[in-house]
């Protein structure tokens, strides 16, 4: 840690954790119903359940992305963070939102639109939070020594995933519009900008871990930054082909989205090429398993399962089934959960002092968290061509097709149990660091 | 070999172009002249209706367009589906269902008890209605050949 800002990106580390704990026991609560087991309807109905297990997810990234910016902008501005105590008024004042909204979700205090279930008066707060957040990021940027390109992707995804907040806050009427701008927020999220916080993000961890140059790195970065844009942006067609808009979409989008998965196999290619070009052996081998990590299973989850089911002609028959679970797990999960979970792993020895890099603890964390989330993934998968097969080819009743497959969330729940194995003993670790410590500035990285 | 420059020009200029396209095609697909939702037909009950849809989060566990939780019933053509399969009482089941008090549990998984007014209900349904009248590019419950062939015959 070169910084003494930079400790502020533990505390929004630490909140990241918290959420994650509970998003996964909402995704149990889902599991267990999906097999019979829904005793907390009265308390939890499974689409509170929903609402609280995605907008978790969304906010712990958020709060990850934010550490991760944190922890980021002042070492490469090289200049201290401008104001530490606004960075805690933005943290707590976050999770103050995210606890009024997600203990809203139980008491039918939400808006119904998938993703963005947010009502809107904490919108308003959302965006007051948010523009708090830029602020402080942006001015230590270009108040700082130097903007590297690192530094402008990662303040650029995060500028724009604010911006493009805003067309879903637009009234509409129609079911149709509505859900066309709900994908401006949520699709250009995921399969755009969010992309350019993640490519900061891996391209500040190669940097430092592989100790190659950071010129070649960050023209690489521009070169993944840019393919994903130029897919990423008319791949929103994707979500258009069948919701009652114009047909030019089954062509702009199906062509698009094919391109899509180039984007997430350069980035595989690039970070596991500046691997092996890396002459540096960084010690922290953790964090180096969950970079590179990141960038394979964020190829396979978001880019080959995301090709399986894009094609119009496939979409046809897979669109509003589990097949988009599938895709939605592991795309989530490698892209940007386990970036966030990198950046965690790199920057806490560096703030706490403390260099647990050798642990069993959290090689085994890596390992669980991964095989049980392909398993989650693989469940997800049969029991949602099954449904396609049963519902979609034989016209079989959905409440039927849902008892066929019901077996499959065993599987999952089973393969859930594991993957939480490992996300528990994650957190050990973390708390195992210890809080950070201003004794961690004289220490080498 | 690529230099970083050209590779911010590639960055830079493939966004701009893309970005542009897309909103053109977004004004094109949501203008008038390509509406395939019945614009016209979008009248105050139905609004109310996705108000109410909203307000409950229908969608976390039903689909519609498509679109929600996976959980519950695709509701697209709700009205015709439940038509077919209660001799054209298919509003009257749906509005049993949203105004009742007991909690509805077809095959065992379970729904909230809503409670709606009859007015709610009918407003419900006035957007389901609209829903279902909705140009889909071709896409249904039941979409392959041969089990619609199945299903005629």
């Amino acid at each position: 840690m070169k910084y003494k800002s930079q400790k502020v990106a533990y505390w929004f580390f630490a909140l990241s954790m918290l959420l994650l704990i509970l998003q996964i026991t909402y995704g149990f609560i889902m599991g267990f119903a999906r097999i019979g087991f829904d005793n907390l309807h009265d308390f939890i109905p499974f689409n509170t359940a929903r609402a609280v297990h995605t907008n978790l997810l969304v906010v712990w990234l958020l709060s990850g992305f934010m550490g991760a910016a944190y922890y980021i902008i002042p070492e490469e501005a090289q200049k201290e963070l401008v104001s530490v105590k606004l960075a805690y008024v933005q943290l707590i004042s976050l999770a103050i939102v995210g606890v009024i909204a997600i203990v809203g979700y139980h008491f039918n205090y939400w808006e119904g639109r998938k993703f963005l279930e947010i009502p809107r008066p904490l919108d308003y707060l959302v965006v007051v939070n948010v523009l708090l957040f830029l602020g402080l990021i942006l001015t230590t940027l270009f108040k700082g020594k130097r903007q590297t390109t690192t530094a402008l992707v990662l303040s650029m995804g995060l500028l724009f995933a604010a911006l493009l907040y805003l067309p879903g806050m637009l009234p509409f009427d129609s079911q149709v519009t509505d859900s066309f701008f709900r994908w401006w927020v949520v699709h250009l999220w995921v399969e755009g900008v969010w992309e350019l916080i993640m490519g900061g993000i891996l391209s500040f961890l190669l940097i430092k871990l592989t100790g190659v140059d950071r010129e070649v790195i960050e023209k690489w970065l521009y070169v993944i930054v840019g393919l994903t844009f130029l897919s990423g942006v008319l791949g929103t067609g994707h979500h258009y082909y069948y919701i009652g808009v114009n047909k030019i979409w089954l062509v702009v989008g199906g062509i698009f989205s094919a391109l899509e998965p180039l984007a997430f196999l350069a980035m595989a290619l690039f970070a596991v090429n500046m691997y092996r070009k890396g002459e540096k052996k960084h010690p922290n081998k953790l964090a180096l398993y969950w970079t590179l990590g990141s960038a394979i299973v964020s190829f396979v989850g978001a880019g080959l399962l995301g090709f399986a089911h894009t094609l119009p002609q496939t979409n046809l028959y897979t669109h509003g089934t589990l097949v988009t679970a599938m895709h939605g797990h592991l795309a989530f999960w490698g892209a940007y959960a386990m970036i966030v979970l990198a950046i965690i792993s790199y920057s806490l020895p560096n703030m706490t002092g403390r260099k647990l890099y050798e642990s069993t603890r959290g090689r085994a964390a890596f390992w669980l968290a991964n095989i049980g989330m392909i398993g989650m993934t693989v469940a997800f998968g049969v029991a949602g061509v099954a449904q396609v097969y049963l519902e979609r080819k034989f016209g079989m009743d959905f409440m039927k097709v849902q008892k066929e497959i019901s077996i499959h969330f065993v599987v999952l729940v089973l393969c859930a149990t594991m993957f939480t194995t490992g996300i528990v003993l994650y957190i050990i670790d973390f708390y195992k660091h210890g809080k950070p410590t201003d004794e961690a500035l004289q220490i080498n990285e | 070999m690529l230099s970083k420059k050209q590779a911010r020009a590639f960055f830079l200029g493939g966004t701009l172009v893309t970005f542009l396209i897309f909103i053109g095609l977004t004004v094109y697909s949501l203008s008038e002249a390509t509406d395939q939702t019945n614009h016209e037909n979008l009248t105050a009950e139905v609004v109310r209706g996705k108000e109410i849809w909203e307000s409950n989060n229908c969608m976390g566990c039903h689909t519609i367009l498509g679109e929600g939780g996976y959980y519950a019933p695709e509701l697209t053509k709700v009205v015709d589906r439940l038509n077919q399969r209660y001799d054209g009482n298919g509003e009257e089941v749906i509005k049993s269902i949203l105004m009742s008090k007991g909690p509805w549990q077809p095959n065992g998984r379970k729904m909230v008890a809503y409670g709606m007014t009859e007015q709610e209900a009918t407003d419900v349904i006035a957007f389901f209605k609209w829903i279902g009248e909705i140009d889909l590019n071709g896409f249904d419950r039941i979409v392959s050949p041969l089990a619609k062939d199945k299903i005629n015959n």
